[in-house]
């Protein structure tokens, strides 16, 4: 039986299959979340190092993951998009920046509220800290970027470009940040060495990155279905959607 | 044409030679102000002086940007560049050595006299500049990108700073770093080298980006 890949790539029938998928998602976030939750505080144990203040973790790690992550897959859309002219690619790299730019600020944000009961202090200018700070300079560029532009088509190929020198350059910030991080020893905490941990806190852990997943790809589907509505509101199925009531 | 298109940036940027002065005026104050902000105080000053200049040549290059496209995109001349058959990138290439060689090298031969602003002994100096010398074209290629990417658009020149400068981020690094190993009596070489590697990558990637991008802004 051949399958015809490229049904869904067409906005008008994606956009019907985005509102199906979205409710799924949702759900299991939901479900994930709670028990994710439910794991991190009442069932992990008191950590003998850092006492209740790792329980941040739960929340942090995820972040950062998702933030690292969700950067390289705009990259790709956004990179798909620019070969293959493909509409709904691009419109997933523009749906998926805000999220990518929340996690990352979530986890500096979690981050600094750890480092002060454990370091002792808000901020230190650690190479993972700094990195992290320069992913969200990335993420803010291309969105100011894309929303700079009037034409959408033009705010696509020119957000992909700059999501892929991005990231092309990523590494190459990693490590110079790396190295000067070495240099100036002085003032830095080490954050190489995580304590080996309990099987029920990695769990929670992962239940929570899971979540984390889950709710991203709810968030950005719905986030594409706005984003096709507002370009495509010219087309005859949006309009007949108007008919009918569903959109407004 | 590359040759001809540097000549003739070369040729524009003396009939108005405002424009370069401004950019490097504009180093010159910025170096200057950090003195007044945080005191005389000589070692701190000494201490200070790599990161300094290397953020303010950043900064300078980085506002002289919006000229490398926009005066030939007004009059309509970039549009014809891009109809001719000879090779974009190539083209981009020019424009952003001519960009160095007006912004970049006034920098380069202005550095060593704030050096002294800032009590940096001689070696440090000659590092200092020649960091600069290999650094700065490395600004203007990637500058190159922000520039195409945001020409004829509203409050180009702010977003092109969100743009450009974290991509700057490691070349300030190894630019400052390599004076200030050197201060600290460690060896430098390493620092220029990683500088001169980012040149040669920009050399080759940087103008075909740029090109791209000056293709996705006209058309």
């Amino acid at each position: 039986m051949a399958i015809n890949w490229f049904k869904y790539s067409s906005p008008a029938s994606f956009y019907s299959l985005a509102g199906k998928m979205i409710p799924f998602f949702t759900v299991i976030a939901i479900i994930l979340l709670a028990a994710g939750l439910y794991v991190g505080f009442f069932i992990a144990p008191t950590d003998f190092q850092q006492g209740e203040a790792y329980r941040i973790i739960f929340i942090h790690v995820p972040a950062a993951w998702m933030s690292m992550f969700l950067y390289v897959v705009m990259a790709f859309w956004a990179g798909i998009g620019l070969a293959f002219n493909t509409r709904l690619s691009a419109m997933f790299a523009s749906a998926i920046a805000p999220t990518g730019a929340m996690f990352t600020f979530v986890a500096l944000w979690t981050g600094s509220l750890w480092g002060k009961p454990m370091w002792g202090t808000w901020w230190v200018w650690d190479a993972r800290l700094t990195s992290e700070l320069i992913l969200l300079f990335l993420y803010i560029g291309f969105m100011s970027l894309q929303a700079a532009i009037d034409d959408p088509r033009r705010a696509d190929k020119a957000g992909a470009i700059i999501a892929l020198v991005g990231v092309v350059n990523i590494p190459i910030i990693y490590f110079s940040v790396q190295w000067w991080n070495t240099l100036h020893q002085g003032a830095s905490v080490s954050v190489n060495q995580a304590p080996s941990m309990a099987t029920t806190m990695l769990l929670g852990m992962l239940i929570m990155v899971f979540a984390s997943w889950m709710y991203s790809i709810a968030i950005i589907l719905k986030r594409i279905r706005v984003i096709i509505l507002e370009r495509e509101s010219h087309t005859s199925w949006v309009a007949e959607l108007q008919k009918k009531g569903t959109v407004s | 044409m590359f040759i001809w298109i540097i000549k003739r940036d070369l040729l524009l940027a003396v009939r108005r030679q405002s424009d370069v002065l401004t950019t490097l005026f504009f180093f010159i104050i910025v170096v200057s102000l950090f003195p007044l902000s945080v005191g005389p105080e000589m070692n701190l000053l000494r201490a200070m002086a790599p990161g300094i200049v290397w953020v303010a040549a950043l900064l300078a290059s980085m506002l002289s940007l919006g000229r490398m496209f926009s005066n030939d995109y007004m009059d309509g001349t970039l549009e014809q560049m891009l109809l001719s058959p000879q090779s974009l990138s190539l083209l981009v290439l020019g424009k952003a050595l001519a960009h160095w060689l007006v912004t970049g090298i006034p920098l380069v031969l202005m550095a060593p006299v704030l050096g002294i602003q800032y009590d940096l002994p001689v070696d440090a100096l000659a590092i200092l500049t020649f960091s600069l010398l290999l650094g700065t074209p490395v600004l203007s290629l990637i500058g190159a990108i922000g520039a195409a990417l945001t020409l004829g658009l509203r409050g180009g020149g702010v977003l092109v700073s969100l743009l450009v400068l974290p991509l700057y981020i490691p070349i300030l690094i190894f630019g400052a770093g390599a004076v200030e190993a050197n201060m600290a009596g460690v060896e430098f070489d390493a620092h220029l080298s990683l500088i001169g590697a980012f040149l040669l990558v920009s050399m080759v990637f940087a103008p075909w980006a740029a090109a791209s991008s000056l293709r996705v802004s006209l058309e």
